[in-house]
């Protein structure tokens, strides 16, 4: 072997390990750069749906099936007079529904560095919600059912997905649509630049005719976000009872209320499914 | 050998010199017929809202003294039926849209409520001075992590609800396009909407919508555009 020969050969190796190592680089350094900072505060900004404190048969865009639909329209807001329902708070699912801004923060293996788990705060009527990123499984099904339930997460490009379980049996708006302790919720955390979006798919077999596909936008706040709320004390100023506030579902009084203050025909009031397609306008007018 | 190693390395330095169309660099394939789900701010989608009814949109004063004015009339005197249909109000609605290439640089969005389209421009063109329309002139772009953005100018003042809520012909409109698999194996498109107005909003208005996939146009369904 000639010192030519020899002189390309160690060229085209040295520049083959050269590729390979950018190439290799290149494809960790994506990924790297593919996951965003999610941790800080994210203030609500609230231009959308904001119709979880309006009137009490508010089920519009929820597609509940029938079983769903008469319980909700059994719920009376009452309920949350009594001293054990005063501090229930609201699932996971009032994340994407509720006014607040979200506070997340993040746990990190202090050898490795990767992150174990991403915290999102808590808010006055909802319990924090942890998102366990270090592979962990879901508990067995018996396992218990907490407000804010178990979630896990997992980075798809530059998207984290979360899934959530566990959570008990409450309600998926604050009118009193109902969730089982069977629900599940899906979420996927977008960031662009300054807003962060999370797209949140509810399903339960239990009182959804379909998944209940959600999404509510957050801008970053250089304004710290509370990551607690208010201690909840519960207090009683009547007298005892061992009722429970409720409606006959046939008979409850505000069933028409959407309709007389906003024109609501009544199957959108109490979140029929087609009533979620444009081609059911066509029935309005 | 070196030679053959140099000039591969030159034909590769000239591909990723070679800016491909939007088409061939898409990310993520957006074109199909898709169809809002109306899950959220129902009734403002889906029925007109009574005059006044303004609830969560950051208005400003001179926003709300031209919404107080509101007149459906007035607007289908002057042809005007079309204000709520613009591209800073047309994804809110409750609409099917139909996704297509116009050609390798032009991403096509079409509605069939208000029969309106729009046209996502790749690339460094501009639009034609004073030139505004419903739609006005968008400029897109793939983003790294597989989203397309798409900023919108030159636009028709128009309304960001119905009911005559404004937006000046000054506004600009940031989209975020996205895609996620629905649980049915179908697929969810998310789009994250930024309106910028500093005469008709005290802070730029921030909605997100999502829309199912659907396997065909069975559902299309044009009609013009009602300014009630």
């Amino acid at each position: 072997m000639g010192s030519h020969a020899l002189f390309s050969q160690v060229t085209i190796g040295s520049m083959a390990r050269s590729l390979i190592t950018a190439l290799l680089c290149a494809l960790a350094c994506r990924s790297a750069a593919a996951q965003f900072e999610l941790t800080g505060s994210w203030a609500a900004r609230n231009h959308e749906f904001l119709s979880g404190d309006g009137l009490p048969v508010d089920f519009t865009g929820i597609p509940l099936n029938e079983e769903g639909r008469i319980r909700a329209l059994s719920y009376s807001e009452s309920q949350l007079s009594m001293p054990e329902r005063q501090c229930q708070g609201w699932p996971a699912f009032y994340m994407v529904q509720g006014p607040f801004g979200l506070k997340i923060w993040s746990e990190t293996d202090p050898l490795k560095g990767n992150v174990i788990s991403y915290t999102i705060g808590a808010w006055e009527d909802r319990a924090p919600l942890v998102i366990w990123m270090d592979g962990r499984p879901h508990p067995s099904k018996y396992a218990l059912h907490t407000r804010s339930g178990f979630t896990t997460g997992k980075w798809e490009g530059n998207t984290l997905v979360t899934y959530t379980t566990h959570m008990k049996a409450g309600f998926l708006r604050k009118t009193g649509a109902p969730s089982s302790d069977e629900a599940t919720l899906t979420m996927r955390f977008y960031r662009h630049a300054d807003i962060l979006t999370i797209l949140a798919v509810i399903e339960d077999p239990i009182y959804l005719a379909e998944p209940w596909v959600l999404s509510r936008s957050f801008q970053l706040s250089a304004a710290p976000v509370s990551p607690i709320g208010p201690p909840c004390v519960s207090a009683l100023e009547a007298t005892p009872s061992t009722d429970v506030p409720h409606y006959d579902p046939r008979k409850n009084p505000f069933v028409d209320e959407m309709t007389k203050k906003y024109g609501v025909p009544r199957d959108a009031a109490i979140g029929k499914p087609e009533t979620l397609y444009p081609e059911y306008r066509k029935k309005i007018n | 050998m070196r030679a053959s190693v140099a000039a591969l390395l030159v034909a590769a330095a000239q591909l990723g010199a070679q800016p491909q169309a939007a088409k061939q660099s898409a990310p993520i394939d957006l074109t199909g017929y898709w169809v809002a789900l109306v899950t959220e701010d129902w009734r403002f989608r889906m029925v007109t809202p009574h005059k006044g009814d303004y609830q969560a949109v950051p208005m400003t004063q001179a926003a709300r003294k031209l919404a107080d004015a509101w007149d459906p009339a007035a607007d289908e005197a002057a042809g005007n039926q079309c204000k709520a249909y613009g591209a800073a109000a047309i994804m809110r609605l409750a609409a099917r849209f139909h996704i297509t290439w116009r050609d390798d640089n032009t991403l096509r969005v079409e509605s069939d409520a208000g029969m309106q389209t729009r046209l996502f421009h790749f690339g460094s063109g501009a639009p034609a001075a004073g030139e505004r329309a419903w739609q006005g002139y968008s400029r897109a772009e793939w983003e790294r992590q597989g989203s397309l953005k798409v900023i919108t100018t030159n636009l028709r003042a128009g309304y960001l609800r119905k009911n005559g809520v404004p937006y000046s012909e000054n506004a600009v409109v940031t989209e975020y396009f996205d895609l996620a698999p629905a649980p049915d194996g179908g697929q969810v498109m998310l789009v994250t909407t930024v309106v910028d107005d500093p005469q008709y909003l005290s802070q730029p208005f921030i909605v997100s919508s999502q829309f199912k996939k659907e396997a065909g146009g069975s559902k299309w369904d044009p009609t013009p555009c009602s300014a009630r």
